[in-house]
């Protein structure tokens, strides 16, 4: 892969560029699902390629191959040369990089277990007894379960001099029963929705979840939302399971400070961002206790978001995104960063694979873990818990948003009193998030993974981490999608 | 190396291995997209990708691998990475054998021109359409993509399906201070576009709604333009499915042959249809058949994959995925019949209405009920006395798609509408009455 990186580099034009840089990337992946009893999906898929980046005539141009024979190469480089030539006949301002050093590296994930070299027959057998738990409830209607893995290897080098050789492996696992019954499908899953948790490990992220051991409750809870009340329409408290707050955090935090997005790169598709540049260091985002960071390093976890070099060669970082409440910053590239004022990228370029050109992109944003205990958390008066992400939807801008759950409870004294079906929340991003008024603590933080975060033209879906423990915000609207 | 080589290669692979039913899709896209945004090209992109994908059946069995390395003893190792995935599956009784050979039409959606666009040709329409926003005093945003893509299926009992087509897509945003316009067309001849029209016609949207009023969330009559008809109503028709109905996900359940929507409403799943694009087989290679989906307001047909039908009894008809897969299958080239009116007419006869270019984030909220949230988004204009008075600030909705289409008053012709939120499909405008705005956002 060193070699096919260094040809591609040589390919993409010395002389004839003002910057190039080459990733080569290898990628094996494996999809085990079950469904009712039976295996689902069972596939296996392996793709090697090279994505080709110069700047030229102060342009972009990006081409990508998975021919990699020397002619091949040299044809995707001459082809990104000429894309970037013709961008130049719609160009405003030539592209100016921050500066960066010249990186030589190589970097493995962590990983205890290899997910490769567990048996497609263990993957199965581990599905199949949840499984066979959830439908012990001859209400559960439909039983899934589905573990993914990924071995991603990538060969970035530039004309700048870094060569960086990065294998990151990344598991996901998870199950869920719908129960139909009446005129109403209700749903559970674990450990959260679309597919469960992911992060950045081997197989034993699989053990660690403990599926089978949650089963029970889970298919009890599908069929006894049927019978739950409606979650009541009007102005609670609300308090937040952690993985439902972590799609929050994307959605309300994570999207609006991309930089590109608000200097205008996706207005056409995934829309702007109401955090426009005037607001840095000055927008109150949230209440004091709301501390959020855009974290790519190792010891902020093994997040989808974590890695050792972004795929502009810049080494992961950490960034206050809001500091005590306060707007702090935002994630940037090397051709953002001048625009506000940072003398260097804060790396969260990234791209889905070889084919695609690096966006900015979240890497781990996560709200940093309070110090109340749940105890207090749940104990500051009555209110709404709601658990597990049903569905999301905020404007193009990041402020109006609506959430769904996939079950609530009504909370009285500190406790659980009533189970609550369909039960949703919404409002705007800055109210809600300076509503915040209690986060438990780090005993209760977890980093989950958000695999199928959409963005670009063509798109690209990337895995993003978001760090979160319980918390709680004053007076949040509720039950609004299902008002009359 | 040539299709035919290639799917010797799997066979003789297979059979080394002791296993004689395989299947095969080859698959390989050559496409360019050129990205504007502040009234430049600032993202230039083009990728060339192929792969193959074999399935191996083994005693009941099967499992799917893919690559993109394509030489003989990548080949191999696939064909075996296959086989030996299948062996370590569970039987399964419902499993049925490979499809065997059918006839198919082929739609002549391959054109030339556009599988040869250059970077440039690209740049210059890019350029046109940029003055046009510009010349409004506005900024402007979009892509303009073209391509080819190649899909060939095969199997052992001699089945061989092959499709080709290119596609070609214009978008473009026109903002001004605080408003914005939106228009976007796809075709599978580039020639087919006319992206200075959809650039005047996002200018215009961005001039008309500056300066937005809020109003109040509540029911209001609205008039879908056809794209915003298209993202919202095409959210339901994955539940158009034998296995979605058998699983219990789809709002179908106990529905079919049932009055659900406006008498008004007729919907088919056609893949010859002259606007629409695709191949005419499914995933196993089985000839699509044309589905009247919705006749009436009644739900008339619903998809079948090869086992699904099996199951019920029934025929298959040509909307199953690539197996093994736990979807089964959907419809996929969707037309929504239309009506005699215009989006114009609509206006003119409303004397209050909330005009909609499109719509933004919708994500289901209620399955059985297929009750839809999302935004309005990129020109969303008030209607009093049969004409566009102002700009509205973005509203939230939460919507039945039952309801939605049980209210409609008027339909304009259906053309082919392409949006974000789901496949492009052919699609008319709709005047609705009753839709349910719930909230509203800050621009």
């Amino acid at each position: 892969m060193k070699d096919t990186a260094l040809l591609a580099l040589d390919a993409a034009g010395g002389s004839q560029v003002d910057y190039a840089d080459v990733r080569v990337i290898e990628t094996r992946e494996r999809e085990v699902t079950t469904k009712n009893g039976k295996a689902g999906h069972v596939s296996s898929s392996e793709s090697v390629g090279v994505g080709i980046r110069v700047l030229a005539s102060g342009c972009w141009g990006f081409a990508a191959t998975d021919d990699l024979t020397r002619d091949g190469i040299v044809r995707a480089a001459a082809l990104a040369r000429e894309i970037a030539r013709a961008s130049a006949t719609a160009r405003k301002r030539d592209v100016s990089l921050a500066p960066e050093d010249a990186h030589q590296a190589v970097w493995v994930s962590p990983c205890r277990i290899d997910p490769f070299s567990i048996s497609v027959d263990r993957n199965l057998g581990a599905l199949l007894a949840v499984d066979a738990e959830l439908r012990r409830s001859p209400a559960v209607t439909l039983a899934e379960g589905s573990m993914q893995f990924t071995r991603h290897r990538q060969v970035f080098a530039s004309t700048a001099g870094s060569l960086i050789d990065q294998t990151r492996v990344t598991s996901g696992a998870g199950f869920a029963a719908t129960c139909y019954k009446g005129g109403d499908i209700q749903k559970r899953s674990y450990p959260n929705s679309f597919g469960g948790q992911y992060q950045l490990k081997g197989y034993e992220l699989v053990e660690e979840l403990d599926m089978l051991a949650h089963a029970p409750r889970i298919a009890e809870e599908a069929v006894a939302l049927h019978s739950a009340d409606q979650c009541p329409e009007g102005e609670f408290d609300l308090i937040l399971d952690s993985s439902q707050l972590g799609l929050q955090i994307h959605e309300s935090i994570g999207h609006p400070i991309e930089l590109d997005r608000v200097l205008g790169s996706e207005a056409n598709y995934a829309g702007m961002s109401f955090l426009t540049l005037d607001q840095l260091d000055r927008l109150r985002y949230g209440s004091e206790l709301v501390h959020v960071v855009c974290d790519a390093r190792l010891e902020h976890g093994p997040g989808l978001g974590t890695f050792a070099y972004d795929d502009e060669g810049v080494p992961a970082q950490s960034t206050d995104i809001i500091r005590g409440g306060r707007f702090t910053g935002y994630m940037t590239s090397r051709e953002t960063a001048g625009a506000v004022g940072q003398p260097r990228s804060n790396g969260c370029m990234r791209a889905d694979g070889w084919a695609r050109l690096p966006l900015i992109r979240m890497t781990n944003v996560s709200l940093l873990p309070g110090r109340q205990s749940l105890e207090e958390v749940f104990g500051m008066g009555d209110g709404i818990y709601m658990e597990t992400n049903r569905s999301w939807s905020i404007d193009d801008k990041r402020y109006h948003f609506q959430f769904g759950c996939e079950i609530g409870w009504e909370i009285r004294g500190g406790k659980r009193v009533r189970m609550l079906k369909n039960p949703s929340y919404s409002g705007i991003t800055t109210e809600f998030w300076n509503a915040c008024s209690a986060i438990a603590g780090p005993e209760h933080w977890t980093l989950w993974g958000v695999p199928n975060c959409g963005k670009g033209q063509p798109e690209q879906v990337m895995g993003t981490g978001h760090g979160a423990s319980p918390a709680r915000f004053r007076k949040i609207r509720i039950g609004s999608a299902y008002g009359g | 190396m040539a299709d035919d080589t290639v799917f010797d290669a799997v066979c003789d692979a297979a059979r080394a291995l002791g296993v004689t039913e395989v299947e095969t899709i080859e698959a390989s896209h050559d496409e360019a997209l050129t990205r504007f945004a502040n009234n430049a090209i600032h993202q230039n992109v083009a990728e060339r990708a192929r792969h193959l994908s074999v399935r191996a059946l083994v005693d009941g069995r099967t499992a799917r691998a893919t690559t993109n390395r394509l030489d003989r003893e990548s080949i191999r190792d696939v064909v075996a990475q296959a086989v030996a995935l299948a062996r370590a599956s569970e039987p399964d009784s419902d499993l049925l054998p490979l499809a065997e050979p059918a006839a198919y039409q082929q739609p002549a959606r391959w054109f030339e021109s556009t599988a040869q666009a250059t970077p440039g040709e690209r740049a210059r329409a890019v350029s046109d359409a940029i003055r046009v926003v510009e010349a409004a005093g506005q900024t402007a945003a979009g892509i303009y993509s073209t391509g080819e893509a190649a899909f060939s299926l095969r199997n052992s009992r001699g089945l061989a399906a092959v499709h080709r087509e290119t596609m070609a897509r214009f978008s473009i945003t026109a903002m001004a201070a605080d408003s914005s316009g939106w228009a976007k067309a796809s075709a599978c001849d580039a020639g087919a576009l006319d992206p200075v029209a959809l650039a005047q016609s996002a200018a215009r949207k961005a001039t008309l709604s500056r300066a937005p009023r809020e109003l109040a969330p509540g029911r209001y009559t609205v008039i879908l333009e056809p794209a915003a008809v298209l993202d919202l109503v095409g959210q339901m028709f994955t539940d158009f499915s034998a296995t979605a109905v058998r699983d219990g996900r789809s709002f179908l359940n106990d529905r079919i042959g049932k009055r659900i929507f406006g008498g008004n409403i007729t919907i088919h799943d056609d893949a010859l249809h002259p606007l629409q694009s695709g191949a005419a087989f499914d995933g196993e290679g089985v000839p699509r058949r044309p589905l009247t989906l919705v006749e009436g307001g009644v739900v008339r047909e619903i998809a079948y994959s090869r086992a699904a039908a099996a199951l019920d009894g029934a025929g298959p008809t040509g909307h199953g995925f690539p197996l093994p897969n736990e979807f089964g299958e959907a419809p996929v080239n969707i037309v929504i019949a239309g009506g005699d009116s215009t989006v114009e007419a609509m206006v003119a006869s409303a004397e209050r209405a909330i005009l909609v270019t499109r719509l933004w984030y919708i994500r289901e909220v209620d399955p059985y009920e297929k009750v839809f949230t999302g935004m309005t988004r990129d020109g969303t204009f008030l209607v009093e006395g049969g004409a566009v008075t102002a700009g509205v600030r973005n509203f939230r909705f939460n919507q039945g798609l039952m309801e939605l289409l049980s209210n409609v008053e008027a339909l304009s012709a259906p053309v082919r509408a392409s949006g974000e939120e789901t496949f492009d499909m052919v699609a008319p405008g709709m005047k609705v009455r009753e839709f349910r705005f719930s909230e509203v956002t800050r621009f």
